[in-house]
């Protein structure tokens, strides 16, 4: 992915909104639109600058449509939102946002988080009604990481190169939902995939 | 407010009282005049409350400053004694249980609790005997130490994930059994426990932490 990701900030106060173009634009991955004060403009702003992530303030919004940021959108919008909190906002108005950013974490905790979010909405998207049986190949690593073995070694064995391990492993994790080796271990003793010796 | 009141809309707050050293039959006292019975700051017992019953709860800088730092620590040191002495041992019943029917895989699922209980164990310790002596030493004003509170976030390692793996493991894993009322108790005790954990960590993530490096930020001002 060479195109860096778009991001619109709309933020009332110009300190916050300075502050976050600042460690954004620094960072080198992101390209930080004109910053929007208000949400007047929300629907507009969309469709002209087409961003793949908002950063918005909820209680920038009407109180009324706070629980659905989305309906401000146009119908066909396919944007990561993320709210800015640095008050107490209520939880049920969080839940409309794909992620949250707290202002006060590191500066590159904040770099770091959005990229992550951008990455799972990604995945979350072309991954709708895929299948989570494991194939042949990541049952392949999996018995290995059982085993005990690191991603290099795993990649020397396999003949494949450490990236493409790294994301066997990161389906793999998806598909099971286990994170942990020692909990990938049970998972291939329980699936009779290690030799008990 | 009665405390009573409070429990009845929330009633994840009566899992705190111990950890506050409060103990039940308050009738019909207000939380101050629980509070200041049991030498509590009502302000901290409320920030963890609001923590315990609201997701996504986030403290203002204020309510952080203001914390007591000696009644935060030692919450949660009695925390980790709670995890220790009764969340972990009950669930592990459960599990000797549910190995005692599941064959081979019993001891293998043994295992894996026993190490998980381990790493847990060694995280505990190391608040304990390096982080917490650190902050309480930095925060009475001792300088000069290497260690910052930036070390222990970085060493703040997700204690989490082995625990949302064994819940992964149980429900959808193992093959079925006969017991199927003890299984789905001891989920709900592994959730309830990981959800306990996940809130312990945010005292410690948006208090502790932003606490002493508030404490760390004045220092480094004064010195120079």
């Amino acid at each position: 992915m060479s195109r860096k990701i778009k991001i619109l900030i709309v933020e009332p106060s110009v300190v916050i909104s300075v502050g976050l173009d600042r460690i954004l634009s620094l960072s080198g991955r992101y390209e930080v639109l004109p910053v929007l004060a208000d949400a007047e403009n929300l629907a507009a702003s969309y469709d002209r600058y087409r961003p793949d992530v908002m950063l918005i303030n909820p209680t920038i919004l009407p109180y009324t449509k706070r629980q659905s940021v989305r309906s401000l959108l146009p119908e066909h919008a396919h944007v990561l939102l993320v709210a800015i909190v640095y008050q107490y906002v209520e939880p049920s108005v969080l839940k409309a946002y794909n992620a949250i950013m707290d202002i006060r974490e590191p500066e590159e905790r904040i770099v770091q988080q959005i990229s992550e979010s951008v990455e799972s909405f990604h995945s979350m998207v072309k991954n709708e009604g895929e299948s989570y049986e494991l194939t042949e190949r990541e049952t392949a690593v999996l018995v290995l990481v059982a085993k005990g073995m690191m991603s290099k070694e795993i990649a020397e064995k396999l003949n494949i190169s450490v990236h493409t391990v790294i994301s066997h492993r990161k389906n793999i994790t998806r598909k099971t939902g286990i994170k942990s080796v020692a909990g990938l271990a049970v998972y291939a003793v329980l699936h009779n995939l290690m030799d008990m010796e | 407010m009665r405390l009573a009141d409070l429990i009845t809309m929330s009633p994840n707050v009566i899992l705190m009282l111990p950890r506050f050293g409060i103990s039940m039959g308050f009738g019909e006292a207000t939380v101050d005049e629980i509070c200041r019975k049991n030498k509590v700051s009502t302000e901290f017992f409320l920030l963890v409350c609001n923590v315990y019953s609201f997701d996504d709860y986030v403290p203002t800088i204020q309510e952080i400053e203001q914390t007591d730092l000696s009644q935060l620590l030692s919450y949660l040191t009695a925390s980790h004694r709670y995890y220790q002495e009764s969340r972990l041992p009950h669930i592990e019943t459960h599990l000797q249980h549910l190995a005692d029917q599941a064959g081979r895989f019993g001891s293998v699922l043994l295992k894996f609790y026993a190490d998980y209980k381990a790493d847990l164990h060694k995280h505990f310790m190391y608040e304990e005997q390096v982080a917490f002596p650190y902050i309480k030493s930095r925060c009475d004003g001792a300088g000069g130490s290497s260690y910052k509170i930036a070390d222990y976030a970085r060493s703040h390692s997700n204690v989490e994930d082995k625990l949302n793996d064994l819940i992964q493991i149980i429900f959808k894993y193992l093959p079925a059994m006969m017991m199927i009322d003890e299984t789905i108790e001891m989920v709900f005790d592994i959730l309830q426990f990981s959800a306990d954990l996940n809130k312990h960590s945010v005292i410690e993530d948006k208090i502790l932490i932003p606490y002493v490096a508030l404490v760390e930020e004045r220092q480094k001002k004064v010195s120079k």
